[in-house]
């Protein structure tokens, strides 16, 4: 019986897209603050379009890998285990941009701004390549022996594949943050978001085409073949739209293309999770992965509660912060001055205590 | 470079250091919301400061707990792969639950929060961090369950070696865990409630250092306004005052939860993990006695030579049994039963890989229980006696114009922070050396258990964990440095740093400041990075 199983797989997949649909304009919208604009007043209106909605995308990628420890245990061992340096680069990095995010405008100097927007952008860059590197890893294979255990030393998960993976999930951020920017501000940052999509697009999506596309030639059925030409026809959309000016198509058309394209991929790669390149009776599937039925019926309840409350609510915070914002609707910043006399009041001998 | 060694460090580290923030934001948290439903109650200005000011720090704060936090659930998975394994049917449950029902509530209402100043009508705004906050306070739930559950694992059957999770409820009811959660989130209220006081003493003190408040002749405070210094105002004093006893009376309460719930889980640990409590005791020999001071090897192998120079007869026997006369079992008791349960040497075991073989100490380190346990203790009644003492000397409405006494009120604020780490060192330290403690005295649940040599990822070198250690170490200490620098620049600030405009004319009705504008579609938005 794989049906719990599968179910699970098809929840991991989801909580992957909806991390790299949400998540995806967080670290491209950081990554941009690097080359974007010089322009103090451009960044900071970049860095508020994900100000109030950044911190709940992340839980994805949290909630990502706690449902892959609950759902597939041995999944989640083993490559969280053989990926252990690409993972340690992947946290320092978010710790970089979280931190990042919040510390920025809590200094008054040039230089205090100039640091944190280095962490923002290369803390983005490092979670971006690395998750890519991961995911990129888990669908074509990792030299693994029977236990799971990765052999051939700390670099052996350093393949073409992997630079595949983390230059496709790059390239997309880049793409859907550039049409995320288009979409939620107005000015001259609008425009040059724009512009980037319409020029850019193109060559940035050429790793996660070739991704989708290695993936297909590997183990793709007409089924999966036809969610690509779904992919397909969706980046072709957006980028006509966003040559036409139509910002809200453009970002639905590159959203379109990422959902078809990760189905894909993990439709196409489906029963296997983890491939063993040494063997592959080693490969990890969804049924020797699994936890045990009881567990994942518990999960699936909880998923079932859980889930569509947080489309709800993040649907709302969304609503809530639609609109469009410039650099004239930032407020000003300030500079914290400690609230005290230069010099102590004279002690009154009488009231002394 | 053994890798085990060196993971474990890093999870100590790592751990400690993510629950110096959690406590804060569980505790502070929990505050904020109080002080911002008293705004929304009442419309009193110095509600709303308080809710700014606190809330500011709040932040600051928060962000560091999610930061680190990530590496926590990465890290299992990274550096404790077996672990994984053996436990991931029933152990990743909760962190997923944690995941879906908790921590998106907690992370998407926050930003709501954040944002939403002036944007949400004012109730709706004061109900996003009502619910962020509760979703903290889930998360802590979630999270004690996983690992009162690697303290006394229920709810499973052991099949092919694994256990396998046969009833939820009793993983999530787990009698050591809601004891263990109570304890938790009291020691967090604590935290949030000490950081007050401290907090609120140093602003009345600067206020009396620079004249702006005096006391009268019997000692009354005589409330006074400085408008050269922004915020500084009569207010303010109200602010700070409220603020201190707030954080007085709350600290104080938690304390006296801290101590009950404390005894309550103390009486559970005698039965579920018998050694670490007679390690935490130093007892060697069966006995009732407390002990208050003992010198000695306590670290040495042989128990005997540790001698008890203060001890309280009986004491021990009502901590852990409710009478004074039931012997408590002492370390030379139970080491042989725990030989004879679960063998004197690692099994030849493909899964201990070189550890195999190797003798199995099951005494934990005694240095480690016997202080960290009493210094639990010592701190926690410190931090209680300093808000008893706070309260008692700003009976007349400010604090004294001492500066030692400030520093001394500032200073305070690290003793439940410090209560926190060694008490949760002395739990963790104490459970060695199994990952997952055998469960004593539930059916179906023999053989589960794991030594933590067994834990550790078997392809993962000890070069690989150094690094992460190092980078993470080093990028800890750093942010740490700026967390600190950023926190006393924003508490030195006083309200002003929270609120630019503090004190300035209200060109309108304040009941009517956050109430959103239909065509505000240009305004300038009241908070952004």
């Amino acid at each position: 019986m794989d049906t719990l199983p599968t179910i699970w797989f098809i929840a991991i997949a989801v909580l992957w897209t909806g991390y790299l649909l949400l998540e995806g304009f967080d670290l491209g919208v950081g990554m941009l603050l690097l080359t974007g604009t010089r322009k103090d007043e451009e960044r900071r209106l970049m860095l508020n379009t994900i100000g109030p909605v950044w911190d709940g995308n992340e839980v994805w990628l949290i909630t990502a890998g706690a449902a892959t420890f609950a759902a597939f245990p041995l999944w989640y061992s083993s490559l969280f285990s053989a990926l252990y340096l690409p993972l340690t680069v992947v946290l320092l990095s978010l710790i970089f941009r979280a931190v990042a995010i919040e510390y920025r405008g809590k200094g008054h100097t040039d230089r205090w701004r100039r640091w944190w927007d280095r962490a923002l952008g290369l803390g983005s860059f490092g979670a971006a390549f690395g998750v890519g590197a991961a995911l990129g890893l888990t669908t074509t294979g990792l030299p693994l022996d029977a236990n799971g255990d990765r052999v051939g030393g700390a670099f052996a998960w350093l393949t073409p594949y992997a630079v595949l993976g983390g230059l496709a999930v790059v390239g997309f951020c880049l793409v859907h943050a550039s049409t995320f920017l288009a979409l939620k501000t107005t000015g001259p940052v609008r425009e040059r978001a724009r512009r980037l999509v319409v020029r850019w697009s193109p060559l940035a999506l050429l790793p996660i085409v070739a991704w989708v596309l290695v993936i297909q030639f590997r183990s793709g059925t007409v089924a999966t073949w036809a969610l690509v030409v779904v992919a397909a026809a969706a980046a072709i959309g957006g980028w006509l739209s966003a040559r036409a000016g139509r910002e809200g198509l453009a970002f639905a058309g590159i959203a379109l293309f990422l959902v078809a394209g990760t189905a894909s991929i993990f439709a196409a790669v489906y029963p296997v999770v983890l491939p063993s390149t040494l063997d592959g009776a080693w490969d990890l599937t969804v049924a020797t992965a699994a936890s045990g039925e009881y567990t994942l019926g518990v999960m699936s309840v909880v998923a079932c509660i859980g889930l569509p409350l947080v489309l709800l609510y993040q649907g709302w915070t969304y609503w809530v912060f639609r609109k469009r914002i410039g650099t004239g609707q930032l407020p000003p910043q300030h500079r914290v001055m400690p609230a005290a006399a230069t010099r102590p009041a004279p002690v009154p001998q009488r009231t002394r205590r | 470079m053994d890798p085990l060694e060196i993971a474990r460090w890093q999870f100590g580290i790592t751990t400690v250091y993510h629950f110096v923030m959690v406590p804060l934001t569980l505790g502070l948290g929990m505050l904020l919301a109080y002080m911002q439903i008293r705004w929304v109650r009442t419309g009193d200005e110095r509600w709303l400061r308080m809710t700014k000011f606190w809330g500011k720090l709040y932040l600051i704060n928060f962000i560091m707990g999610v930061a680190t936090g990530l590496v926590q659930e990465f890290q299992f998975g990274m550096a404790w792969s077996e672990y994984s394994r053996f436990v991931g049917d029933v152990f990743g449950a909760p962190l997923a639950m944690e995941g879906l029902l908790a921590f998106f509530v907690e992370s998407t209402f926050l930003g709501l929060w954040i944002f939403g100043w002036g944007r949400l009508p004012k109730r709706l705004h004061l109900a996003t961090l009502c619910i962020a906050v509760a979703g903290s306070v889930v998360s802590a739930y979630f999270i004690v369950v996983a690992n009162s559950w690697m303290q006394h694992p229920v709810g499973v059957d052991l099949v092919d070696g694994r256990p396998v999770m046969t009833d939820v409820w009793a993983v999530l009811t787990n009698n050591t865990a809601l004891v263990a959660y109570a304890h938790t989130l009291l020691g967090a209220v604590a935290v949030g409630a000490a950081f007050l006081v401290g907090i609120s003493w140093y602003h009345l003190w600067q206020r009396r250092r620079d004249g702006i408040d005096t006391v009268d002749a019997r000692g009354r405070v005589v409330v006074g306004e400085e408008p050269s210094i922004r915020g500084r105002d009569r207010t303010d004093h109200g602010v700070w005052l409220s603020g201190l006893r707030i954080g007085a009376v709350v600290a104080i309460l938690g304390f006296g939860g801290v101590a009950i719930t404390g005894d309550a889980q103390a009486k559970l640990m005698f039965d579920q993990q018998p050694l670490k409590m007679a390690a935490a005791e130093a007892a060697c020999h069966d006995g009732t006695g407390f002990s208050v001071l003992a010198v000695g090897p306590l670290g040495g192998k042989d128990c005997d030579l540790v001698v008890n120079v203060i001890e309280i007869p009986g004491l021990l026997s009502f901590l852990a049994h409710g009478d004074f006369d039931t012997d408590v079992k002492g370390v030379n008791t139970l080491i042989p039963e725990y030989e004879k349960a679960y063998g004197t040497a690692l099994p030849d075991d493909p899964k201990y890989g070189a550890r195999a073989g190797q003798t199995i100490d099951y005494l934990p380190v005694m240095e480690v229980t016997y202080w960290g346990f009493r210094l639990m203790i010592g701190f926690g009644i410190l931090a209680a006696g300093a808000a008893v003492l706070a309260l008692w000397l700003t009976r007349k409405g400010t604090v004294p114009r001492s500066k030692p006494l400030m520093w001394a009120a500032v200073a305070s604020i690290l003793a439940p922070f410090a209560a926190n780490i060694t008490g949760w060192v002395f739990t963790e330290m104490g459970r060695q050396p199994f990952v997952v403690v055998p469960n004593p005295n539930a059916s179906g649940t023999d053989g589960v258990f794991m030594f933590t040599a067994a834990a550790v990822s078997p392809g993962v070198s000890g070069g690989e964990i150094v690094f992460s250690l190092v980078a993470l170490g080093l990028v800890y200490g750093v942010l740490l440095a700026v967390e600190t620098v950023l926190l006393v620049r924003f508490v030195r600030g006083g309200v002003a740093a929270a609120m630019p405009d503090v004190g300035a004319p209200r060109d309108h009705d304040p009941d009517d400041q956050d109430t959103p504008d239909p065509d505000g579609a240009d305004d300038v938005l009241a908070f952004a990075y």
